[in-house]
């Protein structure tokens, strides 16, 4: 694993950008940015990032950026890496940096065509399981039980398997991150840039504001994801599944930390321990954690 | 030069490789579709030079070509009806972002009831996009004035993008001789595009399309403005050009026939301006001075040429092949509401007709001026607008 004083030091999200305090995005963006090393044109839908990128006349990244509509990242990509092609780069790395909404909800259609068509591109979703630069609505990567302002007693389904879609389209390369271990982040990036094609990176972000933590708690909770079994930390270069190192001994679900150290430190599922602990929705919760690893471990090993 | 027999459609996929673009990304819709199949043709046989992205929807293609403009390449699509219909949120951030993006759009009836042929409203429900917009008449005028198209929308004084529509199955799938430049002899017209003011690249990184509040939003939008409305001073410069260097001339934003000593002008949009001449022949051959003026450029609106006409003319039988519903032909409103703010106040009678494919004959049209001759005589401006042959039920 790559040292952090091996990181560069250049930094390409730079002070004065517009992001809230405790904001994981930045997290996600730094580091991504330093194992990209500036060769990049960077693709923003409607989302988060295209907030924070900071406010015209100025920019918060070092970086050109092409912000674009909700539905079209993965088709303005498309079209980023054809004009580069046109002009003799094929070195640019065309990287689309998009929220849940923008990749499981109205990008899907977008997303599926351009890895149909096999373009030779990075896809990030960060996925902060919920629409909150409009203010926390539900979306399709909303976890069963979250409140948000239209699931305001807690959302009813559990949240789409958006990797395994993408899976479906056989990407040269897939990973999972979580901004609670930036070098593994960084490492993926870095891996990202040797394999022409098709590219998809979810990296998991908690949201202070959307999630109603304290600013200060991100990367605990992004650890108590991974170590209750929630999030899974994976890669799969090719064919090939790579179970990440920080998830493999939470396959064990003996292993792993009761979900609720993960579920009362945010406020979206405070309802579920009040006035008790609602012993059946969290039940559910736990069904959904083990459907989950069963699911993506039968389908790819 | 050289002279080929092509489908208008086919010739738009040529225009393609007369002005090298560099990126096309287009998705089949009838009466469209053969324009995006040529281009694979052309590109599969090596012809075609660029780069061709067969997307999954028109919303993709246009934002293909929105991301591919923004990267320093000349895009074109092409599209009808239902498909432009689906790339409005596109349309909106092409000209907002001032990417001189050229679509093709053969026009077509919009859905429902399922109609493939032609009317405009697909297209006349865009003129509030930003789009500069031309219609044509035939096959050899819409691939000329494609290629025109690059120069117009690249001219750093106008930086908008150009649709170019042409009828359904009228022009797109009917075969016709028209003038082939080869992109040697177009290159003399056309210099590669390079984007004046910004362009993605890593080397010189910005942002392009992040927040901006109101203090600084109106102002972008009174360049998109001024960017439009100068559209038709360098368009006239443009065709001049044009005509220096291949001798081809389609008359301007708006090209009059017979108009000099006119009292009676008969306007309309697209092929039917074709026919429109003949019925002006036969119509001053029986004594009536009546002249067609076929209107090529909607957006930006040609005020000064209709301003013109209007300064001479007695009354304008105005043809629309569409209709703003609750308000009525669209162009034949365009020209009444220019008018006000002159001192000119012929007559202008708006007839709406020819939709989804019905046939506008030398004899229609004869029809549509002779009931404004009539209008003109009688001095009774009759109603506000006439449907042409409404059915009864």
């Amino acid at each position: 694993m790559v040292a952090t004083r091996d990181m560069p030091l250049k930094e390409y999200v730079l002070k004065g950008n517009a992001a809230c305090a405790g904001c994981q995005d930045m997290v996600a963006l730094r580091h991504a940015h330093k194992a990209l090393e500036g060769d990049v044109i960077q693709v923003v839908p409607a989302c988060c990032t295209s907030v924070v990128q900071s406010l015209w006349p100025k920019s918060g990244l070092a970086i050109p950026v092409l912000n674009t509509a909700f539905m079209a990242s993965a088709a303005t990509a498309s079209g980023v890496k054809a004009a580069l092609k046109a002009k003799g780069n094929d070195d640019t790395m065309v990287m689309v940096w998009a929220g849940d909404g923008g990749t499981f909800d109205i990008g899907i259609q977008a997303l599926s065509g351009a890895l149909e068509r096999r373009t030779d591109f990075l896809y990030i979703c960060y996925n902060n399981q919920v629409y909150s630069n409009t203010g926390t609505q539900r979306s399709g990567a909303t976890p069963l039980h979250a409140k948000t302002t239209t699931t305001w007693t807690g959302k009813t389904e559990p949240e789409k398997m958006i990797d395994l879609i993408v899976a479906a389209h056989e990407p040269v390369y897939q990973f999972t991150a979580n901004t609670a271990y930036p070098r593994d982040l960084y490492e993926k990036f870095q891996k990202a840039r040797e394999y022409p094609g098709p590219k998809f990176g979810h990296i998991f972000l908690p949201c202070p504001q959307a999630w109603n933590y304290p600013v200060e708690k991100g990367v605990e909770i992004g650890k108590l994801a991974v170590e209750t079994g929630y999030w899974i930390q994976w890669e799969r270069i090719g064919e090939e599944f790579i179970l990440g190192r920080q998830s493999k001994r939470f396959q064990d679900p003996a292993n792993r930390k009761p979900i609720d150290e993960f579920l009362k430190m945010q406020g979206r599922f405070s309802h579920l321990f009040k006035p008790t602990r609602d012993d059946k929705k969290i039940a559910e919760l736990e069904a959904f954690i083990q459907h989950r690893w069963d699911t993506v471990l039968r389908t790819f090993t | 030069m050289k002279t080929e027999l092509m489908s208008a459609n086919y010739a738009s996929a040529r225009s393609a490789v007369s002005a090298r673009v560099e990126v096309v990304a287009a998705y089949p819709i009838t009466p469209a579709t053969t324009v995006p199949e040529q281009v694979a043709l052309l590109s599969e046989t090596g012809v075609y030079k660029g780069q061709f992205i067969r997307v999954e929807s028109e919303h993709s293609a246009i934002f293909a070509c929105i991301g591919a403009s923004s990267t320093g390449a000349r895009t074109f699509t092409a599209t009808s009806s239902n498909g432009l219909l689906l790339m409005d949120e596109g349309l909106h951030w092409a000209s907002a972002a001032r990417l001189p993006i050229v679509i093709n759009n053969i026009n077509r009836s919009v859905s429902p009831s399922w109609n493939i042929h032609v009317s405009h409203d697909d297209a006349y429900s865009k003129r509030d996009t930003g789009w500069i917009q031309f219609y044509v008449a035939s096959v050899d005028e819409l691939y000329h004035t494609l290629i025109q198209a690059y120069k117009l929308a690249e001219d750093e004084r106008v930086l908008m993008p150009v649709m170019v529509n042409s009828d359904g199955f009228v022009l797109s799938h009917t075969l016709s001789t028209f003038d082939y430049l080869e992109p040697e002899e177009v290159d003399k017209f056309l210099p590669p595009y390079t984007p004046p003011h910004w362009v993605m690249d890593p080397k010189d990184p910005v942002s392009h399309g992040n927040i901006v509040f109101p203090e600084f939003y109106q102002e972008f939008r009174y360049m998109m403005h001024e960017g439009t409305k100068n559209a038709v001073k360098v368009y006239e410069e443009v065709e001049n050009d044009y005509k220096k260097h291949f001798g081809k001339y389609f008359g301007g934003p708006v090209d009059c026939y017979m108009c000099d000593d006119a009292e009676v002008v008969f306007t309309s949009q697209g092929s039917m301006g074709a026919e429109a001449k003949d019925a002006v022949t036969e119509l001053r051959e029986e004594g009536y001075k009546v002249g067609n003026a076929r209107i090529r450029m909607i957006r930006p609106f040609p005020h000064k040429q209709i301003h013109e006409l209007a300064s001479r003319v007695k009354a304008f039988a105005s043809f629309d092949r569409g209709v703003s519903y609750g308000f009525g032909g669209p162009v034949a409103n365009d020209i009444r509401a220019s008018l006000y703010h002159t001192n000119h106040r012929p007559m202008v009678k708006s007839y709406i007709g020819g939709l989804g494919g019905r046939d506008m004959t030398v004899t229609d049209i004869k029809e549509v001026i002779l009931d404004t001759v009539k209008a003109v005589e009688s001095g009774e401006l009759g109603p506000e607008e006439t449907w042409h042959h409404l059915m009864e039920w």
